[in-house]
């Protein structure tokens, strides 16, 4: 006796292949509702914006006359805080990566880190801010300087960072570190020169879309207190500064004054695109020169 | 530069790292195991183990899967330390040095018993930089001197032929076969005196196997080989001795050809004959 009928079978054929070519529509109208709304976001900046990009737009100095308004100085604050937010998420990021995933033992301290540190990464980045007016701006009496900012956001990516480096060293197949091991290599030479460099693109890759965060955020930079404007280009990491998002910002928040902010803060979304765009795609360029075959 | 004065300074890396090992053996035996147990966790996996590990032969063990062989193997360069919950007792001696002693440096006893991985596992560098790992990690840094360990390596495991001309390129361009060959002579670069080989062909073709096999004649004359393996004709073939592990015990233990002929244990017949397995 067969316990599959031919008959049946086939007859139930056309509705298994139209259920089948159902979920694939489902699911490309999924893809297809975040690309349009996004293809609608970039439109109505683009449009809003692009007349108002010229080079006196890019290079000049804040204003508060729409005409003569340029964005130089948000993007040199903008660029000195990735100066400090770059060193020091790579150096603790990956330092603390390591450490939990080579030398830590497992056991529940371990484990209690860990979920805190995937806690943390979840933690509304206002409280960020919060944390770095204590700290720095106040206790540590910094004032409100690019160092102050920076060191802000480098909390508040910290975690991504760590777990982006975690993961790209837990990906390293155990039979490379155990052929180092095999032939007399002590761990820090087995890290330094097997783990490391296999773990490196996954780790780059993290750590510039950290950036790409980072340069985006406003409420923690709002929280310590960054100003609206700065006449002088910061000049270094003591200098008081502005940076691109907050200049969105206030332009936005005063558009009901001064009906060309609004376009002045397309113009410059546009800007902060560009740049993450451009942030982006060295990510990639990173990953895929130096992504090796395992 | 000649090659006694490489291996000269090779050997003079190793007695910097290590004034404790000796060049001799004690009645040519390389290897002593007495009353060896050890568990992973709460899992008894070698129990009372003895073994005499004999010089510039090749010992083979064998046994069904999750016997303890490939445990014991990593017991004698402490690779087996890797997994956390492993806890040992009993005693093994590599020329007369207790190795179990947490004071023993693992890294110096490394240094004089390599090992072949059941699967290929070359680094993703380039074919001369694999070799190159080794005597670099032990501190050679001159370049000639690194250029002949590379060649008297690569030599040394029959492989020189076919890579010399692609020193420079990606090891994992090379065949799987191939890629073994390179590891075992990226083992004979760091000039030891004992190799492992965890079931060094599993993962290959019955061509590449037979010159693994061919390979392990030749190197015999050289080091002494412990040889892991699934395949009892394999044993037969090219050991000297052979060990039956079942369980996590030695069951017999004795000369290869005593072992398939003549065995004393009926579960050793058994095994051999194909009646499990």
């Amino acid at each position: 006796m067969r316990y599959l009928d031919p008959t049946q079978v086939s007859r139930r054929m056309n509705g298994r292949i139209v259920k089948n070519k159902s979920a694939k529509g489902l699911f490309f109208l999924a893809t297809l509702f975040g690309l349009i709304v996004l293809a609608v976001l970039i439109y109505r900046v683009v449009v809003d914006g692009i007349g108002w990009i010229d080079w006196s737009f890019l290079t000049g100095r804040q204003s508060h006359d729409p005409e003569r308004a340029g964005i130089m100085g948000a993007i040199l604050g903008t660029l000195w805080m990735m100066v400090v937010v770059a060193p020091v998420t790579l150096i603790l990021g990956i330092g603390t990566a390591i450490y939990l995933e080579l030398y830590a033992r497992k056991g529940r301290l371990q484990s209690f880190i860990q979920t805190n540190i995937a806690n943390l990464a979840g933690v509304p980045s206002i409280v960020y801010g919060i944390l770095g007016l204590t700290i720095f701006v106040r206790a540590m009496k910094m004032g409100n300087i690019v160092l102050a900012g920076g060191l802000t956001l480098s909390l508040l990516v910290l975690p991504i960072v760590i777990v982006a480096a975690q993961e790209a060293i837990r990906a390293v197949p155990s039979y490379l570190s155990e052929a180092s091991y095999g032939m007399g290599a002590t761990k820090w030479q087995t890290i330094k020169n097997i783990i490391l460099p296999a773990a490196l693109p996954g780790i780059l890759t993290g750590a510039i879309l950290a950036l790409s965060r980072a340069i985006g955020e406003t409420a923690p930079l709002t929280v310590i207190g960054i100003p609206a404007l700065i006449i002088p280009f910061p000049e270094g990491i003591f200098d008081k500064f502005t940076a691109l998002p907050m200049q969105i910002y206030y332009w936005t928040l005063d558009s009901s004054l001064v009906t060309e902010y609004a376009n002045l803060a397309a113009a410059t979304i546009v800007v902060l695109l560009i740049l993450l765009f451009l942030l982006n795609s060295v990510a990639i360029f990173i990953r895929n020169k130096f992504q090796q075959r395992y | 530069m000649s090659l006694a004065t490489v291996k000269e300074n090779v050997s003079m890396a190793k007695n910097q790292s290590n004034a404790v090992i000796s060049t001799s053996t004690v009645n040519g035996i390389v290897f002593d195991t007495k009353d060896l147990n050890l568990w992973y966790g709460e899992t008894h996996a070698l129990k009372e183990i003895n073994l005499t590990i004999h010089e510039k032969e090749v010992t083979a063990i064998i046994g069904p899967s999750g016997c303890g062989k490939s445990t014991y193997l990593k017991t004698l360069n402490r690779m087996v330390e890797l997994v956390p919950s492993v806890r040992t007792t009993g005693v093994i001696t590599y020329k007369g040095k207790s190795i179990l002693d947490k004071a023993f440096k693992v890294e110096d006893l490394r240094t004089h018993v390599g090992m072949v991985f059941q699967k290929p596992n070359p680094f993703p560098k380039s074919i001369y930089d694999n070799i190159a790992y080794g005597p670099r990690i032990h501190g050679i840094r001159n370049k000639k001197i690194l250029d002949e360990i590379v060649e008297k390596s690569l030599r040394g495991a029959y492989i020189w032929d076919e890579v010399k001309d692609r020193l420079k390129e990606n090891a994992y361009g090379l065949s799987g076969g191939q890629q073994q060959r390179l590891c075992i002579a990226r083992t004979l670069a760091i000039e030891p005196d004992v190799i492992l080989m965890d079931e060094p062909t599993s993962a290959l073709d019955p061509k590449s196997t037979l010159k693994i096999e061919d390979l392990v004649q030749e190197l015999k004359r050289n080091y002494s080989i412990i040889i892991v393996t699934h395949n009892m004709q394999q044993a037969a073939r090219i050991s000297d001795r052979t060990a039956f592990f079942l369980d996590g015990e030695v069951i017999e233990f004795n000369d290869t050809d005593t072992i398939f002929t003549n065995p004393y244990d009926k579960r050793t017949e058994d095994y051999i004959s194909g009646r499990f397995g």
